[in-house]
């Protein structure tokens, strides 16, 4: 399965790489364009009959992850987060540390002796460590190095009827829907950015819209669902089963109201179900690309997942399939209005 | 000159939150068109009228949005549940009316809260007076926006309203058009989406590229009981920016600002504005850098419902850019 493959690889904003030469084999034959920036996003074109309008996708290669800060004498490392990590979720996980991928597991103080206002927080990063069975710096020098990514050590699994669980969903699910568009063909040109670096700051994107310049963008995420016991019904956010999430508004982008419209119409029509993505939280790379150049029409849809940034997420197949049918439909039906 | 008080109103009357400012864009276009050579929109939505010349090429910032709220859910009972868009005091709000884009309003409410510090947007919600979620769904849907209501009144030579932030601005932008003579090359650009992050104003100074740039935006004032300290008062004259959050003007444009002041017996003050920006903050920014400045109008009380200008402040800074336009 493409979505195991893609979120069993390891790609920590910066250190994309592996992600990178995964896509660019599977979507070679499928493209008429393909090649890499300075910032290191992969982009893959497809010429159309017309010369316009440009749609650019976008979805980004990296995930939340950590980085080595310092090796300590007792050979156990210092780490700090990169991107938004939950400090919470850390405790007894195991990691991959550096391109060697050296087994690790996130150690703290034992809870027997911990004193008790210490149990009552979670444990800052600063109290958390990683012990890769090294007993010096020395030691533990043979085999990492400050700066090295020390990635979530969990692999993709089917779940229930039709669910995934899995690390990195956020956003190889979307990559995985970029690809599927790919081998599809359109009128218009189409320009696939996998993105970098979104998790530190959506740096790559603005980037790839600047090098593009197109006239229609859509970004496709893996998105906070909190479809779960304890959330009131008015901050879910997104709900797993009910299809791909359109966004209207979050930090980074107000939504042009007027598409949203048309792109519901065009699901109803053709019996995709749909959501808004109803918290104003968060932002995507669309945040980037609306204000790169001249400006940019840019929307976002968002396959719901549980448990983002966290070593196990989970999202709903058939909320995928349902993503890809309406990015479909919406680079056939909607983006030439980007033009008027 | 004398103030046009109708058009005023009907600017700060007009519903307009940021992502949703065609109405305001249309008013504005009614009084403008006759006066410009070309009325274009950009990919954003910002609504520029350009006058030709062969002068200067110089842009002129107006921003056509106001704060509001947009709705995130719809309970069964027909409440609303919103977020923000803008920067709006929520500990300011409950109470207050709200109007949707088709005109339907509503109050705000807050659930009881056992503990006041857990006081969030959160625990707000918007009553239209639907009885269930499938009457509410007729009249607003989620993300739909509402603008606050905020009737619009004179007091002696103030006016008091919801929305002079930016529409006053706007005000001053379309008298300064109207009356200008000048051979500069002149566009005047009615900026979408500033209140949540000037992100209109830099794609539109991306595309003009221009010599120049004036923002035209209201700033505070620190002349009411124990305010935060400002030297900027009401009815002492159009504000020239020294420095906000987004800006620290050029003095070359600053001191150019003031001679045009004094040349003209125009009242101005200097303005340092600890807190926010203005779409002159991404423009000066934009491409190599673009020499930009601004002039404020002093506002009491912005971002209530009952913002605050005076009359021959507005007057100021419209005598003020139509004379910056022209040099």
């Amino acid at each position: 399965m493409l979505l195991k493959e893609l979120t069993d690889l390891m790609g920590a904003s910066g250190d994309e790489k592996e992600v990178r030469e995964k896509i660019k084999e599977i979507v070679k034959p499928y493209v008429d364009e393909l090649y890499v920036d300075k910032m290191g996003n992969l982009i893959a074109c497809k010429k159309g009959k017309k010369e316009k309008p440009k749609v650019m996708l976008a979805a980004h290669m990296d995930e939340v992850a950590l980085m080595v800060k310092s090796i300590n004498e007792d050979g156990t490392l210092s780490f700090s987060p990169v991107g938004g990590v939950d400090n919470r979720i850390l405790v007894s996980k195991t990691v991959k540390v550096g391109e060697k991928r050296v087994n690790g597991v996130i150690g703290a103080k034992p809870i027997h002796l911990q004193k008790r206002e210490e149990q009552q927080k979670p444990l800052d990063f600063d109290a958390l460590y990683i012990d890769i069975g090294a007993t010096s710096k020395e030691e533990a020098l043979k085999h990492v190095s400050v700066g090295d990514y020390v990635y979530f050590d969990a692999n993709f699994e089917l779940l229930g009827n039709g669910y995934v669980k899995s690390k990195a969903l956020d956003d190889r699910i979307g990559c995985n829907v970029l690809i599927e568009i790919l081998k599809r063909d359109y009128e218009y040109p189409v320009c696939a950015a996998f993105t970098v670096q979104e998790e530190v700051g959506l740096r790559g994107a603005g980037v790839a819209a600047y090098n593009i310049e197109p006239d229609f963008a859509i970004v496709v995420e893996g998105t906070v669902a909190a479809d779960v016991s304890d959330s009131e019904p008015h901050l879910v956010s997104t709900e797993l089963g009910k299809g791909p999430a359109i966004s209207l508004m979050d930090r980074t982008t107000l939504y042009d109201k007027k598409i949203i419209n048309k792109i519901v119409k065009i699901a109803e029509e053709n019996g995709v179900p749909y959501q808004f993505r109803r918290i104003a939280s968060g932002g995507n790379d669309a945040g980037k690309i609306h204000l790169t150049k001249g400006g940019i029409k840019a929307i976002a849809v968002s396959v719901p997942c549980r448990y983002i940034h966290s070593f196990n997420s989970v999202a709903f197949l058939e909320d995928f399939n349902n993503t890809v049918k309406l990015v479909d439909l919406i680079i056939k039906n909607i983006a030439k209005e980007a033009l008027i | 000159m004398s103030l046009n008080i109708e058009l005023i109103k009907k600017l700060t009357q007009t519903y307009g939150p940021s992502g949703s400012e065609e109405k305001v864009l249309q008013v504005i276009k009614e009084e403008v068109k006759n006066f410009c050579d070309e009325i274009t929109y950009d990919a954003l939505g910002n609504m520029i009228c350009r006058k030709t010349g062969k002068g200067k090429k110089i842009m002129v910032a107006a921003h056509t949005d106001e704060i509001g709220l947009m709705i995130t859910h719809i309970e069964d009972e027909g409440f609303l549940r919103f977020t923000t868009i803008g920067g709006v005091s929520v500990e300011q709000i409950v109470g207050r009316r709200v109007v949707f884009k088709n005109g339907v309003q509503g109050a705000i409410g807050v659930e009881y809260l056992e503990d006041k510090k857990d006081f969030r947007v959160e625990k707000l919600y918007i009553d239209i007076g639907a009885k269930n979620k499938e009457e509410a769904q007729k009249y607003v849907n989620i993300g739909d926006s509402a603008s606050f209501a905020g009737e619009f009144i004179e007091a002696g030579n103030r006016l008091i309203s919801k929305a002079f932030d930016d529409r006053i601005g706007c005000y001053v932008v379309i008298e300064a058009l109207k009356n200008l003579k000048t051979e500069n090359e002149v566009y005047f650009v009615f900026t979408v989406q500033e209140e949540v992050g000037t992100r209109g104003a830099a794609a539109a100074a991306y595309n003009i590229h221009p010599d120049f740039a004036v923002a035209v935006d209201v700033t505070s004032t620190g002349d009411t009981p124990k305010a935060k300290k400002m030297a900027v008062s009401l009815g002492k004259g159009a504000a020239i920016k020294v420095m906000d959050r987004s800006i620290i003007v050029s003095p070359s444009v600053r001191e150019m600002m003031i001679e045009v002041a004094k040349e003209n017996n125009i009242p101005y003050q200097l303005e340092i504005l600890e807190f926010g920006g203005t779409d002159a903050g991404p423009i000066h920014l934009t491409k190599g850098g673009i020499p930009a400045g601004v002039i404020s109008i002093p506002t009491r009380y912005v971002h209530s419902i009952s913002e605050m200008v005076d009359k021959n402040d507005i007057e100021a800074s419209i005598e003020l850019l139509k004379k910056v336009l022209e040099k």
